[in-house]
């Protein structure tokens, strides 16, 4: 079995081992987060801190056979699906071994082992697309399902409306993932979009749909096995949003300074991560002198991935021309 | 071999395919139960059913994105785009998803889609359905761009084109649907090949689509023996038949439909140019439409799209002179 492979099989079984991931992810996000500033890495990037939990969930609930179309905000749904920190931090450093050989950077990572395909960084690009993996299933006659991920500013596109419409109509296997962290970009939800509760959208469309608390691995994890299970045996898509919060800015750029005075603060509480470690806790299956030894391991773990990522080879020019079309098979 | 309209061959070659791959399926606008707008889809949901052919709501580009997710399942999806300008509201899915999928994959996924759309003017659609606008997909690398002439191109061409691997871009003269012609089904064209329609010897017109006619009709009349290739593919050209028809010739004209800027005419002429520009022996030069949008009136639709008699003028004038001549919305002044 592949490590990626592997590591998928843990976080779909154990949930200590649904809390280190969540850990890793946090600290992945804090690494690229200090290399961006620090000038180490190129281009932009897009952090998803405060939203570990529904990466989480998805892995959890998901096969590997089940395809995920996900956005530019990705590296926590990467790595919760079972990539490998060295896979993805080398495709952010534009490496030879990155999971796209370095041509893709960090709003594009793919997998499609676990099910990750090539993440858009066009907002709402993804949902047609994963509608269309529902069309493929529903006409091979198998119980996959698609899923899109997508924000809060994807409910205001065209391609949102005009993919719920045609998923609600051709009853598609596909399960619409919105993950609304309150922010489109650097505007608040409420700045370009008359309503708080985004799921009502799907009524028009005469879809099922509901909101989950994005903080909360156990709701997340609930609300997705409802809406895959119904896509399995045949009854159709389901619009879920996911109420998150958005920790860090849009991109590497931005400070949010735009946020109203005390925000953050009073979601800090509802961390994802820390509302994972105290139910662990809680549950017995943890103890704090452990989590606090699995949070400072993983530092290092990190640490050491990143210098290693730093020293993997840089591509050759022909790479840039390696896969634009398929090679011809010869008969 | 049979004689069929050129929506006939189109409706054949997507039944074959669908006969002989049970992974290909259609759908778009009104395609199903109505089989097209233009007939292009005769018979289809009736052999195939409701599963593999579908009617679509008017949404291009969510119908586009979903032909591209299916693709990369394992589908072979062919859509119809009723007409070239409504590619505009899903260009994002062809241009920016599938074109770019396979490169974003690291090379694991493949998306197989054709966007069928037909695309010209002549009949009178006014302007905003009557343009080719083939340089909207021929600039973006991961796309290939096909359009046929005739009954046989249209079949053979569709068939490569739905067998082909990557995304394709299938244009359709729309004011050659009806017309008749002879249909060899077991002729087999490959995408990136052009044909030579009419041999000649002075002079190579490139034409494209329902500009192929117009080209055999003014090389029927032309003093000189002109040599007719239709170029079948623009992404990707065959540089070969057309570097290797000119160092025989020493004279080039493409024929395009579309507005004189930004075409890809001038993309043939650059690589010729560049590369046997000594085997030249005039000018080479395109015909083209001008700068404006399609008018509706009938007269003046007809000066706007290049006319054999047009294309003739130009051709006798540069076979003279061996300078390129002054389009006629230069030479009468008028813009």
């Amino acid at each position: 079995m592949s490590a990626g492979m592997n590591r998928r099989r843990l976080v779909q079984t154990d949930p200590v081992a649904q809390f280190e991931r969540a850990l890793e992810i946090r600290e992945f996000e804090n690494q690229i987060n200090g290399l961006f500033a620090a000038g180490t890495i190129r281009g932009t990037t897009h952090l998803c801190l405060g939203q570990e939990a529904l990466a989480i969930g998805l892995a959890a609930v998901l096969r590997p056979t089940d395809p995920v179309f996900a956005t530019y905000r990705s590296h926590g749904i990467a790595l919760a699906l079972g990539m490998t920190p060295e896979s993805v931090m080398a495709e952010i450093m534009g490496k030879a071994t990155g999971c796209c050989g370095g041509l893709g950077g960090s709003m594009h990572l793919c997998d499609m082992e676990l099910g990750l395909l090539p993440t858009s960084a066009i907002i709402g690009g993804g949902l047609p697309i994963a509608a269309g993996t529902g069309l493929a299933f529903q006409i091979q006659g198998n119980d996959r399902v698609g899923v899109a991920v997508f924000g809060d500013g994807a409910t205001n596109i065209g391609a949102f409306h005009e993919t719920l419409n045609l998923a609600a109509i051709w009853k598609l296997p596909v399960v619409f993932i919105c993950d609304n962290n309150v922010y489109a970009e650097y505007s608040r939800i409420n700045l370009t979009t008359p309503i708080e509760d985004l799921h009502i959208r799907a009524e028009s469309y005469a879809m099922p749909h509901y909101a989950i608390d994005g903080m909360d691995i156990d709701a997340v994890t609930t609300g997705i096995t409802q809406a895959v299970e119904r896509a399995r045996s045949g009854g159709g898509p389901t619009f879920i949003e996911a109420k998150t919060y958005r920790f860090a800015g849009h991109s590497r750029a931005d400070q949010a300074l735009y946020r109203p005075e005390g925000e953050l603060d009073k979601w800090k509480p509802r961390d994802p991560v820390l509302l994972m470690e105290q139910r662990l806790i809680k549950k017995g299956l943890l103890d704090s002198e452990t989590a606090e030894k699995m949070k400072s391991s993983m530092k290092d773990v990190i640490e050491n991935m990143v210098k290693v990522c730093q020293a993997a080879p840089e591509p050759t020019v022909d790479a840039m021309f390696k896969h634009i079309w398929t090679p011809k098979v010869r008969a | 071999m049979p004689a069929m309209r050129l929506r006939q061959a189109i409706a054949t070659a997507i039944a074959d395919e669908m006969r002989s791959d049970p992974t290909v399926i259609t759908f778009g606008e009104d395609i199903a139960a109505a089989e097209g707008p233009f007939k292009t889809t005769e018979g289809i949901l009736e052999e195939f059913g409701p599963l593999r052919v579908r009617d679509t709501p008017i949404s291009e580009m969510g119908f586009t994105g979903a032909a591209v997710g299916a693709a990369i399942m394992g589908m072979k999806p062919v859509i119809e785009i009723m007409f070239m300008e409504f590619l505009g509201v899903a260009l994002d899915q062809l241009v920016t998803e599938a074109a770019k999928m396979r490169y974003l994959s690291n090379g694991t996924l493949s998306v197989p889609i054709v966007v069928r759309a037909s695309v010209g003017g002549g009949l009178g659609f006014g302007s905003q359905h009557s343009q080719t606008l083939e340089n909207w997909v021929a600039a973006t690398p991961g796309l290939k761009v096909v359009s046929p002439s005739d009954a046989q191109s249209a079949y053979s061409l569709l068939r490569a084109a739905i067998q082909d691997p990557d995304p394709v871009m299938f244009l359709e003269p729309r004011v050659a649907y009806a017309e008749r012609g002879e249909v060899d089904t077991n002729l087999k064209m490959e995408l990136g090949k052009a044909r030579i329609v009419k041999p000649g010897k002075d002079l190579t017109i490139v034409a494209l689509g329902q500009m192929v006619n117009v080209a055999r009709a003014a090389a029927a009349k032309i003093s000189a023996d002109v040599e007719v290739i239709d170029l079948c593919t623009i992404v990707p050209w065959d540089k070969q038949c057309v570097l290797g028809s000119v160092k025989k010739t020493g004279r080039l004209v493409v024929v395009e439909e579309q507005p004189e800027s930004g075409g890809w005419g001038s993309e043939i002429i650059a690589a010729v140019v560049a590369e046997q520009f000594a085997t030249l022996k005039a000018a080479p030069f395109r015909i083209t439409s001008p700068n404006a949008p399609v008018p509706y009136n009938g007269g003046l639709e007809s000066k706007f799209l290049p006319s054999p008699e047009e294309v003739t003028r130009q051709i006798e004038e540069v076979m003279k002179t061996g300078k390129a001549p002054q389009p006629w919305w230069r030479r009468e002044g008028v813009n």
